[in-house]
């Protein structure tokens, strides 16, 4: 081994910025847990999309069907497939009651609200139908937004049936385990075995095709998966020493349940039922969709969306705006409820 | 392991016995009857129920349900296509489905595991964001609406593939319905595939295979992917359900003479032998896959059956 002398030059160094200068280790203000959760919830850009969107559809649910004079099923036969003409933007040359038509002499363009020569008159120059009307002459404007309230009143029914039933449920065999545990978990496992499809079909059966038959059978199944998250967290909870604590301070059972455990695992039983929302809805628009969903003439996203795809070729506007609220809808529930998941739990895995 | 086996199949047996109790108590239950046709007199409405076997005591019945259920024999069916027996039917219908969503459970898995790796791979570019935004769209649109755009488009504007399943080419016209199918697949597979490998990839033994200077295909494929898909076999149940619901709608719309088709076109005209024994097969079918996937779980991760074995005890 040979000992090589080094010489260092002054050019061997350089600076290295001020970049690279550590800085000083900054104190932060200590914030609440739901201060924290709201200021990580609010950074996410998708899912603060996502909740705005579900406010604005919400509004539109509302007020959507006041704001023209027609209702869900009032028709005007004199109306039939009437393109989507909107005030303002008719100027602009979009949605101004035009639609393409194919024919078998190849496609033209036609605007049935205004007449081809100026000695006619239609009757429907000072008409507009924002979104159309479909071929039995109704309002699609109304329609839809009185079928996404239905959308929405699953959404409610999917969080509620997680909330009081699958909830409860889970802290329940969670919390005794034992026996109780062993029978609660046998039932839902069992349950769960059973495709919801199967449990849909059959139940149209027994009960007609409605929006009570939709209810109950999310009411069955939709609460399984929560129950075994809750349950999954309340194992990891209860043998802490806090739990052990309150226990020998003589607390009750159902005290320890809902005022010690309930409060540290609420957020993660939020995210869960932020996540079966989407499911639920998807579960309503896919029976509306073959026909098993709320009867004619109520409306909702699935059937509106099922009766414009029978005169797709021809009219393809009719299908545009449910399928855009829809999207809109699941993409919205689905952003919010990956943006709660990370703000509660950065680390939680996907579900 | 023989125990928790053991008990998988004990439940995955269960199961299938309360469904046959609720098929058979629900066709005891249900209102109407698919001999409500007026014409009928009373006598031959007795001389049909016998022939049927709609008057022997309930247990008797139960007892050659599930005896019938179980050997396959479904019974005949009532509106569909009168006194044609169920199998016959199925016959010709289940490969069909069983086909297309095999097709749509492959190329969805392929494209979904390409994607995941690419996305997680490249982390935080604009691959990553593409599967990402892939992923949420396929999840948040039912299967039908991919199903109208390809048929308006693809189909009816551009005329690449023929609007309607063709039984003279199978193949070429399933094209568009096992892509609509696998729209919910390959945006499930991508979304954990890359949520896992992202996991992996940072872990530390990765950190070693990679000082070590093993080269970066095998890092990928034998180190991190292998690590990386044991959890996705658990996503395998909830693609089987999107497969099954999602199959109802797009043989509808294709009309694809599958049984998802005849399923919907049997709760439509309440002939409920059809409808029992399409939700029997359904349920047979889950339940399989389920239990395969449950003991496939155990046998791969002995994590998983050490920690199922605690929370079963």
């Amino acid at each position: 081994m040979s000992n090589v002398e080094f010489e260092f030059a002054p050019d061997d160094f350089q600076r290295v910025g001020e970049e690279k200068i550590s800085k000083v280790d900054e104190t932060y203000a200590s914030q609440s847990y739901w201060r924290d959760i709201f200021s990580r919830f609010k950074k996410n850009k998708g899912a603060m999309i996502g909740i705005i969107c579900i406010f604005l559809v919400l509004l539109m649910a509302v007020f959507g069907p006041l704001m023209t004079e027609h209702t869900f099923d009032s028709q005007i036969i004199s109306h039939q497939n009437l393109a989507p003409r909107v005030p303002g933007l008719e100027k602009l040359g979009i949605m101004d009651g035009s639609e393409k038509m194919h024919t078998s002499k190849g496609s033209i363009t036609q605007n049935k609200y205004l007449s081809e020569d100026a000695t006619n008159e239609t009757g429907l120059e000072k008409v507009y139908y924002w979104f159309g009307t479909d071929v039995l002459g109704r309002d699609i404007f109304t329609r839809t937004w009185t079928g996404t309230r239905i959308s929405l009143y699953i959404a409610l029914v999917a969080v509620i049936v997680d909330m009081c039933f699958g909830m409860i449920y889970g802290l329940i065999s969670g919390y005794f385990g034992g026996k109780v545990d062993m029978i609660l978990q046998r039932f839902s496992e069992i349950l769960n075995g059973i495709p919801t499809l199967v449990i849909v079909t059959l139940l149209i059966l027994i009960i007609r095709p409605g929006l009570m038959t939709i209810t109950i059978a999310i009411a069955i199944t939709g609460w399984i998966g929560m129950s075994r998250i809750a349950r999954a967290q309340v194992l990891k909870l209860k043998e802490q020493e806090f739990i052990l604590a309150s226990k020998t301070l003589g607390a009750k059972d159902l005290f320890i349940i809902f005022r010690e455990i309930l409060p540290n695992i609420f957020g993660q039983l939020i995210v869960m039922s932020m996540f079966s929302i989407p499911n639920a809805i998807f579960t309503e628009a896919f029976l509306a969709f073959i026909g098993l969903g709320v009867p004619q003439p109520l409306a909702s996203l699935g059937s509106l969306i099922s009766d414009a795809f029978k005169s797709m070729t021809t009219h393809p506007y009719m299908i545009v705006f449910p399928v855009m609220v829809l999207a809109i809808v699941m993409l919205s529930f689905n952003l919010m409820a990956d943006g709660l998941r990370d703000a509660f739990d950065p680390k939680m895995k996907e579900m | 392991m023989k125990k928790y086996v053991l008990k998988r199949v004990l439940i995955s047996a269960v199961t299938v016995l309360v469904i046959l109790l609720v098929l058979f108590l629900m066709l005891e239950l249900m209102p109407g009857s698919p001999f409500n046709d007026e014409k009928l007199t009373e006598a031959q409405k007795i001389v049909i129920n016998a022939k049927y076997g709609l008057d022997k005591p309930i247990l008797v019945r139960f007892g050659n349900y599930i005896a019938s259920m179980l050997s396959g024999d479904f019974g005949v069916s009532y509106t569909i296509s009168k006194n044609t027996p169920i199998t016959t039917l199925l016959e010709s219908r289940l490969p069909i489905s069983l086909r297309l969503g095999g097709q749509a459970i492959l190329i969805g898995t392929l494209i979904g595991l390409i994607l995941g790796i690419v996305a997680a791979l490249k982390h935080n570019t604009i691959y990553d964001t593409i599967t990402t935004v892939i992923s949420v769209i396929g999840v948040s649109l039912p299967s039908y609406v991919f199903a109208m755009a390809l048929i308006y488009f693809l189909g009816f504007q551009w005329k690449w593939f023929p609007l309607l399943y063709q039984m003279k080419s199978p193949v070429f016209s399933s094209i568009m319905p096992t892509i609509s199918l696998c729209m919910f697949t390959i945006a499930t597979v991508a979304r954990f595939t890359r949520t896992e490998m992202l996991e992996v990839l940072g872990s530390d033994y990765m950190l070693l295979a990679e000082s070590k200077g093993i080269n970066s295909f095998h890092l990928i494929f034998r180190h991190a992917l292998r690590n990386a898909l044991i959890p996705i076999i658990t996503v395998l149940a909830p693609l089987v359900v999107g497969l099954m619901t999602g199959s109802l709608v797009i043989e509808k719309l294709f009309s694809i003479p599958g049984i998802g088709s005849l399923l919907v076109s049997a709760i439509q005209s309440n002939d409920y032998n059809v409808v029992v024994a399409l939700s029997f097969i359904y349920s047979v079918m889950y339940i399989g896959i389920m239990l395969v996937v449950d003991i496939l779980y155990g046998v791969i991760d002995p994590r998983i059956r050490l920690a199922k074995g605690d929370e079963h005890e």
